[in-house]
């Protein structure tokens, strides 16, 4: 069979999945009755909904002609998200100071007009702004300088 | 007459100096994102909540709507001034407002789109301060029932007046909703969803799903698109419109006015509607519609005023019933939820400082950025230099450590930057995230008004049919949503979100 709408099938099969990943999980919660629901209750009553929306949008992907989903940014998408997942990852050993400066360097390498001498500037800029708002001034509860590296 | 008395309320607590001081900041602050292209009014207000935490409640919502409608006034600067709107809702704006820049009238196009947000803003706060109290009114008689079908309606009004597929946006506001039930119960005390995650029993945070699926998905739809930019600011040589530019103007701002006031009340409306709806109308009815698209004054007035009478009458179904009309507004039940405020009609009437204050301030607020923005266009201007790939690492450490500091999780920052994975395959796919926000922030009190009217008719769903306010919301919601299938409405429909 071919495929029309790319857009659509693809997200007819996202709700799909995710209508019926709430479904099977929630088996482990009581459902209850109209009466006295359950915790399960609502939430399977949506799942169903999704799962019924997911089939009617994929069903439209296979007959509707659509766009063509395009080109994914792969290498913007990874970046951006490891350097959020790295600075989630370094701020308690290592600091919010360095944590700071490497989302700023992993961000950075995404963007095409990025060059190592700014951004080094930007990334140790926005670390003592940080350290010196949110911790020195703000009061916030992180570490400035990590567990890793206070002896 | 009460309203004098309330205004007075909203005047002493709006014009208190630690309130105009957040009010001046958050129409600072909004109309520097809205200048910037990339970074907009949700993703701001997403990476402030967290702190405005330790605000008191009128001073943290008063900042974040300034931030709202500030963002109107400076995404119409840079679209006038660069054909570059910085907010959606000023692409119309862009059409006549660029044109008459390039004819060298930049300065009477700014200044018509000052006045023409002021003026709308102004009828827009007296519209808020007459129809919130009778609507709260309404709404304070509502049971669990009348609730339910009114959540059910506001969703699917979003669904309705969602750019894009219809059915997408029916099953984003689905798993928006379904989201939501991540966490404990309130009724059973049970922990749902939660993978044995000690960090996801209190939920998903809202902050962490918006700036997910608005911030970083955003960055990365950004970055897919860059480009460099032209680096050409028109030449401001006098700044007041001439006397026939007013004559032109007062119709249109007048028209755009009335119309934005009454698309922003609408669920799904707010500002983009609002603009787009008043281009359209007034196109068709300016004897000058013909010179629309070549630097008509009236294609930058009447659109002006209406972003901006729709963002701020947006805030009546917020304010009086809990019923956010877009992500801002979502976000903005969000920040009373974490002052500990619950939504709804009885806002008004607990929180009279907070609720007139509010109003109130959105005048004071037009003010500011009356007398702000029209000396401070050059410095607009330059803050438009700023590249985005300096930009965005900023953005991300803000939202990172605002995301953090919610509850000192690093769950939270991993968290978001799957929302951010999940938010840009959506956007892929043509899936707005707004009517997933939507749902999300409504799932939770949509249960517990569900649960409690079952448990009141003792488990007959005829009373939401039986009960006449009930059922004549759920009458308009379905008489809404077959508008919207049959053809004839859809293809006006699809037409008005071309223009």
């Amino acid at each position: 069979m071919r495929i029309r709408g790319a857009r659509d099938l693809f997200a007819g099969l996202l709700f799909l999945a995710f209508g019926l990943a709430f479904l099977v999980l929630a088996q482990d919660y009581p459902l209850g009755s109209a009466r006295r629901m359950g915790p399960a209750y609502f939430p399977v009553v949506l799942s169903l909904v999704l799962i019924g929306i997911g089939l009617a949008t994929a069903v439209r992907g296979l007959l509707v002609a659509g766009p063509p989903i395009g080109d994914v940014a792969g290498k913007a998408l990874l970046l951006v998200t490891a350097s959020v997942v790295l600075f989630g990852l370094l701020v308690r050993g290592a600091g919010l100071g360095l944590a700071v400066a490497a989302l700023v360097l992993a961000a950075a390498a995404a963007s095409r007009h990025s060059r190592l001498l700014p951004t080094l500037l930007l990334g140790a800029l926005l670390a003592a702004f940080c350290v010196l708002v949110f911790v020195k001034g703000l009061g916030l509860q992180f570490p400035a300088l990590g567990s890793w590296l206070q002896g | 007459m009460d309203i004098l008395a309330n205004l007075a309320t909203g005047f002493a607590t709006a014009l208190s100096p630690l309130n105009l001081l957040y009010c001046f900041l958050g129409v600072l602050l909004g109309t520097l994102v809205g200048v910037l292209p990339g970074l907009g009014p949700v993703a701001t207000i997403a990476m402030l909540l967290p702190a405005t935490f330790a605000l008191p409640a009128e001073s943290a919502l008063i900042m974040l709507a300034g931030i709202y409608y500030g963002a109107q006034y400076g995404g119409s600067t840079t679209a006038i001034l660069i054909n570059l709107p910085g907010e959606s809702s000023s692409v119309v704006t862009a059409l006549d407002g660029y044109r008459m820049a390039q004819q060298g009238r930049a300065g009477a196009a700014l200044a018509t789109a000052a006045v023409a947000s002021f003026f709308a803003g102004t009828v827009a706060t007296f519209v808020v301060a007459f129809l919130a109290p009778p609507l709260a009114g309404v709404a304070l008689k509502f049971q669990a029932p009348e609730y339910f079908s009114l959540m059910v309606l506001g969703l699917v009004a979003s669904v309705v007046l969602a750019q894009g597929s219809l059915i997408k946006a029916a099953g984003m506001v689905t798993l928006g909703l379904l989201l939501s039930m991540v966490g404990t119960d309130v009724t059973s005390g049970i922990a749902r969803f939660d993978f044995g995650v000690r960090e996801l029993r209190d939920g998903l945070n809202f902050v962490v799903v918006a700036m997910g699926v608005f911030g970083v998905a955003e960055i990365v739809r950004n970055l897919e698109t860059e480009r460099t930019r032209q680096s050409f600011a028109a030449t401001i040589s006098r700044l007041l419109p001439t006397r026939d530019d007013i004559r032109r103007s007062v119709a249109p701002i007048l028209r755009g006015t009335a119309l934005g006031s009454a698309l922003g009340i609408l669920p799904g409306g707010g500002a983009l509607l609002a603009s787009f709806a008043a281009y359209a109308l007034e196109k068709r009815v300016s004897p000058r519609g013909a010179e629309f698209g070549k630097g008509a004054i009236e294609g930058v007035a009447a659109p002006e005023s209406a972003n901006n009478a729709g963002a701020q009458t947006s805030f009546i179904p917020m304010l009086t019933l809990g019923i956010p009309s877009n992500p801002v507004m979502a976000l903005m039940i969000g920040a009373l939820i974490l002052q500990g405020i619950r939504p709804g009609p009885n806002v008004m009437i607990e929180q009279p400082r907070l609720f007139w204050g509010v109003i109130v301030s959105m005048w004071i607020g037009n003010l500011f950025l009356l007398v702000l923005n029209l000396p401070l266009i050059g410095l607009w201007v330059r803050v438009l230099a700023v590249p985005y790939h300096l930009l965005f690492p900023a953005i991300l450490v803000f939202a990172a450590v605002g995301v953090l500091s919610l509850s000192n999780a690093t769950f939270d920052v991993h968290l978001m930057a799957a929302f951010g994975v999940l938010g840009y395959v959506f956007a892929k796919l043509d899936c707005e995230p707004a009517p997933l926000l939507l749902g999300y922030i409504l799932g939770p009190l949509m249960e517990e008004y569900l649960l409690r009217a079952m448990t009141l008719s003792r488990g007959d769903p005829m009373i939401f049919l039986e009960r006449p306010i009930s059922a004549i919301m759920l009458a308009v919601a379905l008489l809404a949503l077959l508008a919207a299938v049959l053809p004839a409405v859809s293809r006006t429909r699809a037409k008005a979100f071309a223009e």
